[in-house]
């Protein structure tokens, strides 16, 4: 059971929020969409990293602000390292 | 109860207070301070149950949360419960307990016949036998169950009540015998918010069960002094008889607490209560768990761990036995011989495994005049429902075979030791390592990624002036890690506290036959797992403790192997050649032990278990007599059936009324969703397969939504209510979802988007009038709207009065009949739908629910996401290519659209179906074939998504998915059932108005 660090709200239990996979999915749109071939287009869709260690995923405070926002979390030992918010950058280090 | 078995004077039972209880039928006495383990003891009951497999009679073998055999049902009807351990329960007056897996008693059981039949139960016996055929498996799993027993679960809802409570502590203690209580200390003297539990009703842990002196007192003083010390403090919370089961990430610790002393006494006061907890540190003083020795016939009645029988003597003034050996790898053991012995029990001898044992305790109980028989092995033991004697034979120096010539001694207890394992088992459930300690032969917590620290037994030290000091100083280091300085105190001394001799760990103790011949070794009594099992599964080529673990069942009972695991993981290493850290563990898993589902629910149960939505006009409809559908987390009216009416009446009934008058549905758990900002419509662009920037302020548009991979996700209809405002619809199941999606996609995707969405499902009550009658009965309620179709026509919307209310109108239809959606405030709605009722009754007017409705838009041809589709289903297979725009740029699921998969021509694509016999129904989900062989399999062309009897057509119809359906059109199909075979023919699946003239109208 988590004890997620809202940026917006403050620590909560792991119950008010939802996951949201791994954040920092760069979504091709439009024209550059329609260039790629299926396999392309289908990395994008269906694949994820799923690491044993540092994983930059996103979460949203569902039963809360309802905001989203990105995590730094050890998967081994589920330790959170950093919350950033939507569109910053991942701390030092963290990067992927 | 009777004098031979209950001592003259001593224990922590209250001898005032005399209690009766029933086991098995037979009524017995005992006291208060007494567990029904105890009790039965104390009036010489020992044999208890059978076992699970071999059904082989059981005794009480602990008097802890270790016990594997002594299982009972406790109490009977609504507030059983089944799989309790007799160990742990406390006795109350009237206490009516049965034992588990036996019939019809345990001493006289009709299934015992499986142990003659033992070598047809080998270790993954049920693989091997019960494989073919597969179908067989539903019966064989019957009788398997029914012969493996174990407890019943109640037939009825429980009567009694659980509370959940969540709380915060600066530190947790877990255990409260002498390094938590030391721990519990340390931190709240500090002015720490502590927490401390402990699974017995008093605290104290091992100190209740020894004769034990701390600064020159009984230990009990010092824990009472302790105890009430902890309570003075104000930010110190003690909790008993409530047992730490799960240690979770973050420093979550879940307790269960026990309220209620007796099991009926749940009136006025919860049974039990779930805590949830926060910690900031925890220390686990979670103390150890006695470790058997495994020798030939281990199991019989009468075969006791040492300390268990010390705690009978000591804590309850029982005599587990009236003569009584020891065997043992320990100097431990040495103290239940002395406490035995001073308890007038005759102990003719202490059985050590280990080669002239010399330390302070042997010495003392050779001073006692106790003979010890050293090296040497207990390979033998005669008696089946209580021990009755023992043959003892001289080990050679490994310790590997017996030699010499057996030697009779005879007694009914037999108290063997092999050592404690300390109770790792919160600090595994958070990820922490176990880390192997050759000298003692016991796994001690590691590293762990908890801010949790082990003191004391459950840390690898035994002694207790160990346990006291490493207490102190785990309290101590907690608090000082979160800010607190520790208070200077005076530290507590163990007096009489002698130093011990190391153990000597024997994992099997060998007999005069190989292991599993005539004798049986036995290390998981609940689940009948023995030594042979285990030798047996590394013969068959099992390599993993993990694997081994689920073959043999070693450890899986209700007790988890907590007594026998370590010794099996043991001799599991040992028979693959390898150390017994390579060979590794099983994991733990909470709960530590089992929590009643009671108390998981808490009191989130019937009504409180998924809340009911209600609309404004829920009166109405009840009082109408409808009949309800759940959707979602709505109460919908299903259908209105008038007295005598079955529902395929009133369903006819209420779609002819729409199609040939004028019906009301209450829509108001559409989902709603209210759209701000400049760049509203772009974001609908986004959202939607079809354009939107072109929609103008009173004008209404249907939209699709998809989800990135082309599938349809939902569908609605959303309004342009002025310049950069728009109100979404959503389906009535999918409003939150949808609102999560769409606030996910401008959140994360695109923040440059100015766009506010807001939740109005609950602000607005949606009476939905359908029926060529519906302009007519509109008009008389509304007097500023102009309902002429030209100047309101069919897909928009205005604003007006009606009924006195200010409303808005929304011409849209699901029934294909001209219809009018009136979205007024909630607060407004049970109003007007009276009005609407009274002012409709010359009209023909009815009310018609969910069933209806669904029939009304099949005929029609509609669509409904979640039914139609399934995630698998693009626009383009529902025929709605009209729908999806080539020209915008870019939205939810365009690219996926193209991919070759999506572009398929054996899709299956939506289409109708009419059963040759207008009367047959099709099952909905029910298999499309093409022809009907004379067995499965047969490729399957689709599937019917809807089916229903349609009063307006006269038949009945169905809409499905079908590959390459279009181009099926006129071709005849196959839906086969269990007892026969439907043929359709496939149709449009427009069935009622195709050209729409009703709905424009």
């Amino acid at each position: 059971m988590f004890l997620i660090d809202c940026p917006y709200c403050g620590p909560r239990e792991e119950t008010e929020f939802s996951y949201g996979h791994e954040a920092h999915v760069h979504r091709p749109a439009g024209a550059a969409a329609e260039k790629l071939s299926d396999a392309e287009w289908a990395d994008y869709l269906f694949m994820r990293k799923n690491p044993k260690g540092v994983h930059l995923e996103r979460w949203v405070h569902t039963h809360g602000c309802r905001r989203w926002f990105n995590a730094a979390r050890n998967t081994h030992s589920n330790e959170i390292l950093a919350i950033y918010r939507v569109g910053e950058k991942p701390p030092k280090g963290l990067a992927q | 109860m009777t004098k031979q078995f209950r001592l003259p004077e001593g224990g922590r039972i209250d001898r005032e207070r005399r209690l009766g209880f029933s086991f098995n039928g037979r009524a017995f006495r005992g006291y208060a301070g007494d567990t029904l383990a105890s009790a039965l003891l104390a009036n010489g009951v020992h044999l208890v149950g059978r076992s699970f497999k071999y059904h082989r009679p059981r005794g009480i073998f602990s008097a802890g949360s270790e016990e594997p055999n002594a299982l009972v049902q406790l109490e009977r009807g609504e507030r059983t419960i089944a799989n309790l351990l007799a160990t742990r329960i406390p006795l109350y007056d009237g206490l009516t307990a049965t034992s588990v897996n036996c019939w019809p008693s345990p001493e006289f059981d009709l299934m015992a016949v499986n142990g003659l039949f033992h070598r047809i139960f080998p270790a993954g016996f049920y693989y091997k036998t019960f494989m073919w055929p597969v179908s067989g498996w539903k019966l064989y799993e019957y009788f398997i169950r029914r012969a493996a027993g174990l407890g019943r679960a109640p037939e009825h809802p429980d009567p009694d009540t659980y509370d959940k409570m969540n709380t915060h502590a600066d530190v947790v203690v877990v255990g409260a015998g002498p390094a938590g209580l030391q721990a519990a200390l340390a931190a709240g003297r500090a002015g720490a918010r502590v927490l401390i539990c402990d699974e017995q009703t008093e605290f104290g842990g091992q100190l209740l069960n020894e004769r034990a002196e701390i600064d020159g007192l009984p230990a009990f003083e010092w824990v009472a002094a302790a105890e009430s010390e902890l309570a003075a403090m104000p930010d110190v919370r003690l909790l008993k008889h409530t047992t730490a089961f799960g240690h979770y990430d973050h420093n979550f610790v879940a307790l269960i607490e026990t309220r209620a002393a007796k099991i009926s006494d749940g009136e006025g006061k919860t049974r039990q209560r779930l805590w949830r907890v926060r910690a900031k540190r925890v220390v686990l003083a979670t103390g150890a768990i006695e470790r058997p020795l495994i020798f030939s016939d281990n199991d019989r009645p009468g075969v006791m761990l040492a300390g268990a029988a010390r705690t009978y003597v000591n804590r309850y003034a029982v005599r587990p036995g009236s003569r009584a050996v020891l065997f043992t790898n320990n100097d431990d053991a040495y103290r239940t011989a002395l406490d035995l012995k001073a308890a007038g029990i005759s102990v003719p001898a202490v059985i050590d495994v280990r080669h002239a044992p010399g330390g302070e305790l042997p010495a003392k109980v050779m001073a006692a005049g106790i003979e010890v028989i050293e090296r040497s092995a207990i390979v033998g033991v005669e008696g089946t429902r209580r021990v009755k004697a023992i043959e003892v034979m001289k080990m050679n120096d490994a310790g590997s075979g017996v030699t010499g010539k057996p030697r009779r001694i005879e007694c009914d207890l037999i108290a063997c030791s092999g050592g404690w394992n300390p109770v790792v088992h919160l600090h595994s459930h958070a990820g922490g390592k176990n880390v192997w300690r050759d000298d003692f032969g016991i796994f001690v917590p590691g590293p762990t990624v908890q801010a949790s620290a082990a003191a004391g037994a459950a840390n690898g030290s035994f002694s207790l002036q160990a346990c006291l000091d490493q207490g102190a100083q785990a309290g101590a280091e907690a608090i000082k890690l979160i800010g607190f300085t520790p208070a200077k105190a005076s530290q507590p001394r163990a007096t009489n506290d002698p130093t011990e001799e190391p153990w000597r760990n024997l994992w099997l103790i060998p007999s005069t036959r190989p292991t599993g011949e005539r004798g049986k070794h036995f290390l998981d009594q609940q689940n009948d797992v023995t030594a042979a099992d285990i030798e047996l599964a590394i013969r068959e080529g099992y390599r993993s403790v993990e694997h081994a673990k689920r073959y043999t069942t070693l450890g899986m009972a209700t007790d988890q192997g907590k007594t026998g695991n370590i010794p099996g993981h043991a001799i599991l290493a040992k028979a693959l050649g390898q150390d017994i850290p390579a060979t590794g563990t099983t994991t733990f898993r909470p709960p530590y032990t089992p929590v009643t589902m009671g108390a998981v629910a808490g009191r989130m149960v019937d009504q409180f278990f998924d809340p009911a939505r209600r609309t404004p006009m829920h009166a109405w409809h009840e009082s109408a007599g409808c009949k309800w559908e759940d959707v979602g987390q709505w109460k919908r009216p299903w259908y209105y059936p008038k007295p005598g009416e079955s529902m395929d009446d009133a369903v006819s009934r209420e779609c002819l009324t729409v199609r040939n008058a004028v019906g009301i549905l209450d829509a108001t758990t559409l989902g709603k969703i209210d759209i701000q900002g400049p760049d509203a419509a772009e974001f609908l662009n986004r959202v939607y397969t079809n354009a939107w920037s072109k929609l103008s302020p009173g004008r209404c548009r249907y939209g699709l939504m998809l989800r990135d991979d082309g599938m349809i996700f939902d569908d609605g209809v959303t309004s342009c209510l002025a310049e950069n405002h728009y109100l979404m619809t959503t389906t009535s199941g999918g409003a939150a979802r949808v609102l999560a999606w769409l606030e996910e996609w401008l959140q994360t995707e695109w923040p440059e988007l100015k766009v506010y969405l807001t939740s109005v499902t609950e602000q607005y009550a949606t009476l939905s009038l359908a029926g060529p009658n519906a302009r007519a009965l509109l008009g008389e309620l509304t007097a500023d709207i102009d309902l002429s179709p030209d100047t309101f026509p069919f897909m928009s919307w205005r604003t007006g009065t009606v009924g006195g209310v200010p409303a808005r109108v929304f011409r849209i239809s699901f029934t294909g009949e001209s219809a009018y959606e009136i979205n007024v405030p909630a607060s407004a709605g049970a109003a007007l739908w009276t009005d609407v009722m009274h002012a409709g009754e010359k009209h023909g007017i009815t009310p018609y629910g969910t069933e209806a409705m669904h029939v009304l838009r099949a005929e029609k041809g509609f669509i409904i996401a979640g039914q139609e589709t399934d995630g698998s289903v693009t626009p383009y297979d529902l025929g709605m290519d009209w729908i999806v725009s080539a020209k915008k740029p870019d939205f939810i699921g365009k690219r996926s659209l193209q991919r070759a998969d999506c572009m398929r021509v054996d899709r299956k694509q939506l289409v109708g179906l009419l059963p040759k016999n207008p009367t047959d129904l099709l099952p909905e989900g029910g298999q499309i074939v093409k022809e009907v062989l004379k067995s499965p399999p047969m490729p399957m062309l689709g599937h019917v998504t809807s089916s229903y009897r349609s009063a307006t057509l006269g038949r009945t119809f169905a809409l499905a998915l079908v590959k390459s359906g279009r181009e099926r059109i006129g071709q005849t199909v196959h839906v086969p059932l269990e007892d026969r075979s439907i043929a359709c023919d496939i149709v449009n699946p427009v069935f009622y108005d195709p050209d729409g003239s009703r709905l424009n109208g």
